[in-house]
């Protein structure tokens, strides 16, 4: 089994599961109680959060542990939303790629009369900084822009967007849920006032992780009732789940370079031979994106198909097609950087993971080309295609 | 629980009635681009009963194996009672789909009337 969807979620490390155990038996207490088995707890909670604070270059205080990247989000478009209510400002620049927990976050604040303004993401999937730069207007309260893209893994310039929002005095939120544990990023070079992440798409556990809100923002509540985490964020912590985050947080930063080598030589591997497959073509820039991310589409042929065929050869992997979703229209992303929808939903996401192998990445690419190939076999948009019926786009 | 039925998934893998038939008496298309489905589906016609039919899909697992089942179900029918294939009858012989996916299933029941109408105003020009 070759597991190619690392983007989707990961698999925990042998660590974390460690820590997760090890806390769930040893340090049950309630951080908030004041006996020894609760201050244990406390002791563990406040030291996963200085680990995590250190792996972004943040301080222990600005971070707000969560019940994952969505909540993060929420909270990110909430805050800064509230800040800008009161300054009379109620206009915020994204892009048309962002995940839903910021899109559908958006939806709801334009129903409280917040203006949205959505920049290009291009061709290439890559926001230009100064198309955002020209979007800020007096109005603006915020810049939310994801650090990597979920589906295509574009990196964007976020320093440089962070730079031109610190320079127009503009709070910027980016959803780092793709990038961290997988690129290097620090909030302070980075210019980011706030960020989001979430730990199981670093082999940390499902239902956690963090927000980063800079000191000196006064961060919106979402879940009201106890005084946990300064005061923002109620409940009683999930301390097993939050110290297997900051365990999976450290292994990935330490072994980041050695997996950014190994993961991009794969990609490029997979790049390589994947394109040799007629009308296909790669979907987000080539050189800027996540060492892990390969997406293409394949021409006349869609993409649930795909993926339950590879599946039976032991590749599990996703893609952006409307059948996969459940809903009419393929992936917005892919929508976004301007794929049309005969060609969106024939889109193949391969997220692959640090242990992959030479062989692996050969065997994939031979499969999905004898399964595009099988599929076009009886695909009636193929044929026409062929025919000449219809022009070719890809 | 696996997204589909064992009857789906061997009319997926396995699907029946494949390809095109050259002189067919009626052909129908249905589905388009932006929805993710397209079927096309070829008859051969004789003394009003289907002696064959083939067909062409574009699409996802569900809409493979109902084209694939629907083809089964009229093969060898008379054209009366092609007519008469109902979506939900599709969906039924592949033992279920999930509710997200029965549009896919329609598509099929829509081809196959479709392709019959195509035979059907052929025959009046005659
Ligand atoms: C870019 C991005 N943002 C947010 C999320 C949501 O994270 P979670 O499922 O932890 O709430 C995801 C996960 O799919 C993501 O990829
Ligand atoms: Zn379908």
């Amino acid at each position: 089994m070759i597991y190619a969807d690392n983007a989707a979620t990961t698999k925990m490390s042998d660590a974390a599961i460690d820590t997760l155990t090890r806390c769930m038996k040893e340090t049950f207490g309630n951080p908030s109680s004041l006996y020894s088995i609760g201050q244990t707890a406390k002791e563990v909670l406040e030291k996963a959060r200085e680990d995590v604070a250190g792996v972004i270059g943040a301080q222990p205080r600005e971070i707000i542990f969560t019940s994952g990247g969505s909540e993060a989000d929420n909270q990110a478009l909430l805050t800064a939303a509230a800040l800008g209510k009161k300054n009379g400002k109620k206009h915020i620049v994204s892009s048309a790629f962002e995940h839903h927990a910021v899109l559908h976050t958006l939806e709801r604040l334009k129903k409280e009369g917040f203006e949205v303004t959505l920049v290009d993401v291009h061709e290439n999937g890559i926001v230009r900084p100064e198309e955002v730069e020209k979007a800020i207007r007096e109005d603006t309260c915020l810049v939310t822009i994801m650090y990597a893209n979920n589906e295509i893994g574009t990196i964007q310039p976020i320093r440089e967007i962070g730079a031109i929002c610190r320079q127009k005095k503009v709070l910027f939120h980016t959803d780092a849920v793709q990038a961290i544990g997988h690129i290097p990023v620090n909030v302070e070079e980075d210019n980011i006032d706030m960020l989001s992440s979430s730990a199981r798409k670093f082999h940390g556990p499902k239902g956690v992780g963090f927000l980063y809100v800079k000191k000196g923002i006064k961060a919106e509540n979402l879940i009201t009732g106890g005084a946990q985490e300064r005061g923002k964020r109620a409940g009683t912590e999930n301390v097993p789940g939050i110290a297997a985050m900051a365990t999976a947080l450290k292994e990935a930063a330490s072994k980041l370079d050695e997996n950014t080598v190994k993961l991009s030589a794969a990609r490029d591997r997979l790049i390589a031979g994947l394109k040799t497959i007629p009308h296909s073509a790669l979907n987000g820039d080539e050189h800027s994106r996540l060492p892990g991310n390969v997406n293409f589409c394949f021409e006349g042929i869609e993409g649930e198909s795909l993926l339950l065929l590879l599946d039976d050869k032991g590749i599990e992997a996703s893609s952006g097609s409307a059948c996969t979703s459940g809903s009419l229209d393929p992936s917005h992303v892919l929508l976004a950087i301007g794929r049309v929808h005969d060609v969106a939903h024939g889109s193949l996401r391969l997220s692959i993971g640090e242990t992959i192998t030479d062989e692996e990445c050969d065997y994939i690419i031979k499969s999905v080309g004898e399964v595009v190939e099988y599929l076009r076999g009886f695909s009636p948009v193929w044929r026409d295609l062929v025919s000449g019926k219809k022009q070719f786009i890809l | 629980m696996a997204l589909y039925s064992e009857k789906v998934m061997d009319h997926f893998r396995n699907p029946r009635n494949v390809g095109v038939i050259e002189d067919a008496d009626g052909v129908g298309e249905v589905g388009n681009a932006k929805c993710g489905d397209i079927m096309k589906m070829y008859l051969k016609i004789e003394d009003e009963i289907i002696k064959d039919v083939k067909f062409e899909t574009f699409g996802c697992g569900s809409a493979i194996a109902s084209s694939s089942m629907a083809t089964e179900m009229i093969k060898g029918q008379p054209v009366s009672e092609a007519m008469k294939l109902t979506n939900k009858a599709v969906a039924e012989a592949l033992d279920g789909l999930p509710d997200y996916k029965m549009h896919c299933s329609v598509l099929a029941e829509e081809a196959i009337k479709n392709a019959l109408e195509d035979y059907e105003s052929r025959k009046n020009n005659k």
